[in-house]
C-alpha cells in the first residue's frame, strides 16, 4: 500500500491539476492491475459498505492511543476527520509490514464487515500493529470512506485514457457503474477499463450523463448569446431525480445520476416495457392523479428498506422522459437533439403506459415571452427552464464541445437570517467554525418578548476569507459550548438563498428549506432588522403539498 | 499558605516580592523577557532583563537604546530578595525559562519552549521547581513532531526535486527563529539560497552569535547568479506570499513550515504545495516530558490548549490551573498565525 499512500499524499499536497494528472498516470502505469483496479474504485468515488461501526473504531483507537475519552474527543474536534485523528494518535507500529492495496482490501479490510465486536477489535489491533505509520491515514480512509483528496472522476477518466490510449469518452462509458456500492473490482475489471479497441456489448449499463451548465445572463443578452428561441428545445427543469432507464436483453435497470443502480427502489419503473435496446434519460417524479408533486414528496420514497403498498399507492413515481440515448440497440447520442426528441415522441406515442411521461416542450416567440412562462416555475414545483440546443449531440458530463444544455433557473428565494449556533467543519474546513444554524424572529420588532427561532443550517457560500472573519467573530462572541456546538451572541446577519420551502413537523420552526446557502454577509444589517418567521411562512406553497 | 511567587495581572505575569513582570503585554517599569518574538517582547517598558544571546534581536526590534540588562544562562541576580536566573528554553536564539527563588520556593516560567535541539540556540534544559508555568500551544496528543533528521530529509528531497525540474523552491517560515533553523538544517549543496529582506537581518544576528548558517543572497545581490534561480531555495516570511517580490523567481513550488502543517485541513487551507511540520514549540510528548522533568507539583498553563492541559495534568495527579495571557490567543483561532511575530516589514519589497 506504500505506493498508493504515496499517491494519496501527492494528490493531497498538490494544488495543480497537471501535477495531479502526472501522479495519477505514474501510479496507474506502475501498479499491478489488481491494485490499480482498487485505486480507480476509490479515487473515482467508490465507497464500500461500512466495514467497522464508527463508534467501535473510535473506541479501539482511543484504547490503542491510551487516551481518556474526553481527550480523544478534543483531538477529533480539532482535526475534524476521524481517519486523520486516529492516524495522528496511534502509537508507532511494533512490526510494520508492507502489503499491497488489494491485499489489504481483499484479505484484511473487506472481511471485517459484520464480524462480532471482539473479533473485529482483535483484528484491527493486529492490523495497526503491522501498519507502517506512513500508510495509516490511507488505511483508515479505506475504512471510513470519504476520500476527499481533490481528484474528480473526470481526472481519473483522463488519466486512464492517457495511460491506455483509449478515448476518454470510451473510458467514461466503461467506468459507468464501476464505483457502485458493493463492487469488488478485480484485475480483469481494470484491464477492461484500459483495453485497446472498441467496446463489447453493453449489458445493463447506462451512458455517462450529459450535464447542463447554469445560465445567469440578463434577458437583454439572450438574443445575442443564444440566437432565437427557435434554435432551442425548451422544457421545464424538473425538480426530481435524474435517471437513465435501460432495457436490454429483456432486463430493465434504472440508474441514478450518481451511477447507482436504483431499480429496486422503483418497482413501477421496472414494470415499464419498451422494445429491447432502449435507453431513456429523464427525471423520476412523484405524480398522483396526473399531478407532479414536490421533491419533498419524492424524498419520502428514498432510503426506504421496505416499500409497502400504501407508500407505492400514495407516492407513485413516474419517469418523465426527455431524451432517447439508444433505440433499436443503436447508440443515438451523436444524433442532433431534435432528432432524438422526434424518436422519443414517436416511441412513447406507440407505447403509452401510466408510469412513463414525456417532458413537454415549451413554445415562445421571444425570450421575453419565455421569461414570463418561467415565472410560473415555482408554482408548478419546477426549478426553471432547460434550454437544449437543437443540434446538440448528447455529450459526456459537463462538456460543451458537441452542443450545450443550459439550465435557466429561477432566482433563489431569500431571507435575512441571524447566525445563532456554529459548529466546526470537516476536511478542508476542519477546526474552522464553518457550519452555521440560522434563526428568524418570531414576532415584530415592537414585541419585546420576541425570540430568534432556528430554521435552517447552511455551510456554503462564504469565501475562505469571509469564513475566517466569521470564525474569529464566533470565537469572540461565544455564549456556551455544548459538545462541538457553540451558541453565540447574535451579531451576524446573512442573506440565505434557498430553492424551496415546505412544512415540516420535525423542525422547531415548522418549515424546512431546500438547499439553503449563504448568498451574502449582510454586514450592513443589524440583527433587529433580520426577517421574521412570518415572512418565511408566506413563501410556503398552497395548503396541500 | 505562602502567597504565590507569580500572579496574573492585567499587565502580565507579575512577581509581587520582586516587583517585576515577565513578558508583560502592557507597559511596565521592569520587564523580564523570555525571548524576542513580538508577543513576548513588547516595546515601551522602563527596563528590560533578558538572556545575553537575545540582545541583538531585542535591540533591533525594540530600539537600540532600550534599558537592557543581560544575563548568561545560569547567572543569578537578586532583586528585592528574589533570586532570578535564566535557563535555555530551546525556542529561538536567546530564549530562556525564568527561574525565581524566594522564601525557599522555586518557580519557573517557561516562556515558549521546545525540547529537541536544533543547533541554532542553546538546547532546552529542565529546571527543578515547585511550580512550573508552561505554554500549551500544541497541547493536544495529535501533535507529535517528526525528528529533526526526518524533517530535513523531507525538505531537502522537495528542494532537490524542484531543482532538478528547474523551478525555485519558496519556503515560507517566520523570519526570526524558524528561518534560521531551516537555513542551518538544509543541504546547502543543492543550490543557492535566497532570503527575503525581512529574514536577512536576523541571519546576521544569528551569525554574529556564532550560529553556523550557509551563505545566503538577497535577490538584488550582484553576486547572485540569476541563471541559477531555478535551483534556488527562497526563504521568506509568510506575509511575502502573493506579493510581487516572488515574481522574480519565475515558476516555483511553495511550502510552509509550521507545526500546524501536521493537520491536513490547515495545510490545504494554506494553499501551498507542501506543508512541513516544523515548530519551535514543544509537541504533546514534549510538553509532558518537560512538566515531569521539573518535578513540579503545581503547574500553571498559559496560551494554547489551556483547558485540555489543565484537565490532563489534574488527571495525572498534579495541581493545575490556567493563566490568562495575551500571548497569541487562547484558542486555535490563531492557528493561521501562531504565537510568533507576524513577520518583519517588507524591507526588500521595493528593492
Amino acid at each position: 500500500m506504500r505506493a498508493f499512500a504515496a499517491l494519496y499524499r501527492e494528490l493531497d499536497a498538490s494544488t495543480a491539476s497537471s501535477a495531479k494528472q502526472a501522479a495519477l498516470q505514474a501510479y496507474l502505469r506502475a501498479a499491478a492491475p489488481i491494485d490499480a483496479a482498487w485505486a480507480v474504485y476509490f479515487l473515482a468515488g467508490g465507497k464500500p459498505r461500512q466495514l467497522v461501526p464508527s463508534k467501535l473504531l473510535r473506541e479501539l483507537a482511543r484504547e490503542a492511543a491510551g487516551l481518556p475519552e474526553w481527550l480523544f474527543d478534543e483531538s477529533y474536534e480539532a482535526v475534524g476527520d476521524l481517519a486523520e485523528t486516529i492516524a495522528l494518535l496511534l502509537p508507532a507500529p511494533a512490526a510494520p509490514l508492507e502489503r499491497s492495496l488489494s491485499d489489504w482490501l481483499a484479505d484484511h479490510l473487506l472481511p471485517l464487515r459484520g464480524l462480532p465486536p471482539e473479533e473485529l477489535s482483535a483484528r484491527l489491533r493486529q492490523q495497526w500493529n503491522e501498519l507502517p505509520a506512513a500508510d495509516r491515514f490511507v488505511h483508515l480512509k479505506l475504512i471510513t470512506g470519504a476520500f476527499r483528496v481533490g481528484v474528480s472522476k473526470l481526472q481519473v477518466t483522463q488519466a486512464l485514457a492517457a495511460v491506455s490510449g483509449v478515448d476518454a469518452k470510451q473510458v467514461a462509458q466503461r467506468l459507468m457503474g464501476y464505483t457502485r456500492v458493493g463492487a469488488l473490482p478485480q484485475a480483469a475489471d481494470f484491464s477492461a477499463l484500459v483495453a485497446p479497441g472498441g467496446d463489447v456489448a453493453l449489458s445493463g449499463q447506462p451512458f455517462p450523463f450529459f450535464l447542463a451548465h447554469p445560465f445567469n445572463q440578463p434577458l437583454a443578452a439572450f438574443d445575442a448569446l443564444l440566437g432565437p428561441p427557435a434554435d432551442w428545445l425548451i422544457e421545464w427543469k424538473w425538480d426530481g431525480i435524474r435517471a437513465q432507464w435501460v432495457q436490454r436483453g429483456g432486463e430493465v435497470s434504472v440508474w441514478s445520476r450518481g451511477e447507482e443502480l436504483v431499480s429496486e427502489s422503483f418497482p413501477e419503473l421496472l414494470a415499464l416495457r419498451l422494445p429491447d435496446g432502449t435507453v431513456l434519460d429523464g427525471e423520476l417524479l412523484v405524480s398522483r392523479e396526473g399531478q407532479i408533486k414536490t421533491f419533498s414528496e419524492l424524498q419520502k420514497r428514498l432510503g426506504r428498506k421496505a416499500l409497502g403498498p400504501k407508500l407505492l399507492r400514495d407516492l407513485p413515481v413516474v419517469l418523465c422522459a426527455y431524451d432517447l440515448l439508444e433505440s433499436q440497440g443503436i447508440d443515438r447520442r451523436a444524433e442532433p437533439q431534435h432528432e432524438r426528441r422526434a424518436r422519443l415522441e414517436a416511441l412513447l406515442a406507440t407505447h403509452p403506459q401510466p408510469g412513463l411521461q414525456l417532458s413537454p416542450l415549451l413554445c415562445g416567440d421571444s425570450w421575453a415571452d419565455l421569461a414570463v412562462q418561467r415565472e410560473q416555475a415555482r408554482a408548478l414545483g419546477v426549478e426553471g427552464l432547460m434550454l437544449k440546443q437543437r443540434g446538440a449531440a448528447y455529450g459526456v458530463g459537463r462538456t460543451k464541445n458537441v452542443g450545450t444544455w443550459w439550465k435557466w433557473k429561477l432566482d433563489p428565494l431569500s431571507v435575512d437570517a441571524v447566525l445563532i449556533y456554529a459548529q466546526r467543519g470537516h476536511g478542508r474546513r476542519a477546526s474552522l467554525y464553518s457550519d452555521y444554524t440560522f434563526a428568524a424572529w418570531n414576532g415584530p420588532p415592537d414585541d419585546p418578548a420576541r425570540q430568534l427561532v432556528p430554521f435552517a443550517k447552511a455551510y456554503s457560500g462564504l469565501t475562505d476569507a469571509e469564513m475566517r472573519q466569521v470564525d474569529a467573530i464566533i470565537r469572540k462572541t461565544t455564549l456556551e459550548s455544548f459538545g462541538p456546538v457553540r451558541s453565540v451572541t447574535p451579531t451576524l446577519v446573512f442573506e440565505l438563498g434557498f430553492e424551496g420551502i415546505a412544512r415540516s413537523p420535525r423542525h422547531k420552526s415548522g418549515v424546512a428549506l431546500r438547499f439553503p446557502r449563504m448568498l451574502r454577509w449582510r454586514q450592513d444589517k443589524p440583527v433587529a432588522e433580520a426577517d421574521e418567521l412570518s415572512s418565511l411562512l408566506a413563501l410556503l406553497p398552497g395548503p396541500s403539498p | 499558605m505562602t502567597p504565590d511567587l507569580i500572579v496574573a495581572r492585567p499587565e502580565g505575569l507579575y512577581c509581587p516580592p520582586g516587583d517585576f513582570y515577565i513578558d508583560p503585554w502592557r507597559q511596565v517599569a521592569r520587564a523580564v523577557i523570555t525571548h524576542g518574538h513580538s508577543d513576548h517582547a513588547r516595546p515601551g517598558h522602563g527596563s528590560y532583563l533578558a538572556q545575553r544571546d537575545g540582545e541583538g534581536i531585542l535591540r533591533r526590534r525594540l530600539g537600540a537604546d532600550i534599558a537592557l540588562q543581560t544575563l548568561a544562562y545560569g547567572e543569578v541576580v537578586e532583586h528585592h530578595g528574589v533570586k532570578l536566573s535564566l535557563h535555555p528554553a530551546g525556542h529561538v536564539l536567546g530564549s530562556a525559562q525564568v527561574r525565581l527563588e524566594h522564601g525557599g520556593r522555586v518557580w519557573v516560567a517557561s516562556g515558549d519552549y521546545k525540547l529537541e535541539s536544533d543547533g541554532t540556540c542553546a538546547p532546552f534544559e529542565p529546571v527543578r521547581c515547585d511550580t512550573f508555568i508552561t505554554e500549551s500551544t500544541f497541547g493536544l496528543p495529535i501533535y507529535r513532531w517528526p525528528t529533526q533528521a526526518a524533517l530535513f530529509a523531507e525538505i531537502n528531497a522537495w528542494w532537490r526535486a524542484n531543482a532538478e525540474a528547474g523551478r525555485a523552491s519558496v519556503l515560507f517560515a517566520y523570519a526570526f527563529g524558524k528561518a534560521q533553523r531551516l537555513l542551518h538544517g538544509v543541504d546547502a549543496s543543492i543550490g543557492p539560497i535566497v532570503t527575503h529582506g525581512a529574514v536577512e537581518p536576523l541571519n546576521q544576528v544569528y551569525r554574529a552569535a556564532g550560529v553556523a548558517l550557509p551563505p545566503t543572497f538577497t535577490v538584488s545581490d550582484p553576486l547572485l547568479d540569476k541563471s541559477a534561480l531555478g535551483r534556488s531555495l527562497v526563504v521568506a516570511p509568510p506575509s511575502a506570499a502573493g506579493t510581487p517580490w516572488l515574481k522574480r523567481f519565475g515558476p516555483h513550488s511553495d511550502a510552509f513550515a509550521s507545526g500546524w502543517m501536521l493537520m491536513r485541513g490547515k495545510r490545504r487551507r494554506r494553499g501551498v504545495d507542501r506543508g512541513f511540520v516544523m515548530s519551535d514549540h514543544a509537541d504533546w510528548p514534549g510538553l509532558q516530558r518537560a512538566v515531569a522533568a521539573t518535578g513540579a507539583e503545581r503547574v500553571f498553563v498559559t496560551h494554547g490548549s489551556v483547558a485540555v492541559m489543565v484537565r490532563w495534568l489534574e488527571e495525572q495527579g498534579l495541581q493545575a490551573q490556567g493563566f490568562k495571557t495575551e500571548y497569541g490567543d487562547e484558542d486555535d483561532a490563531v492557528a493561521e498565525a501562531p504565537t510568533e511575530p507576524v513577520a518583519e516589514p517588507l524591507a526588500d519589497a521595493a528593492a
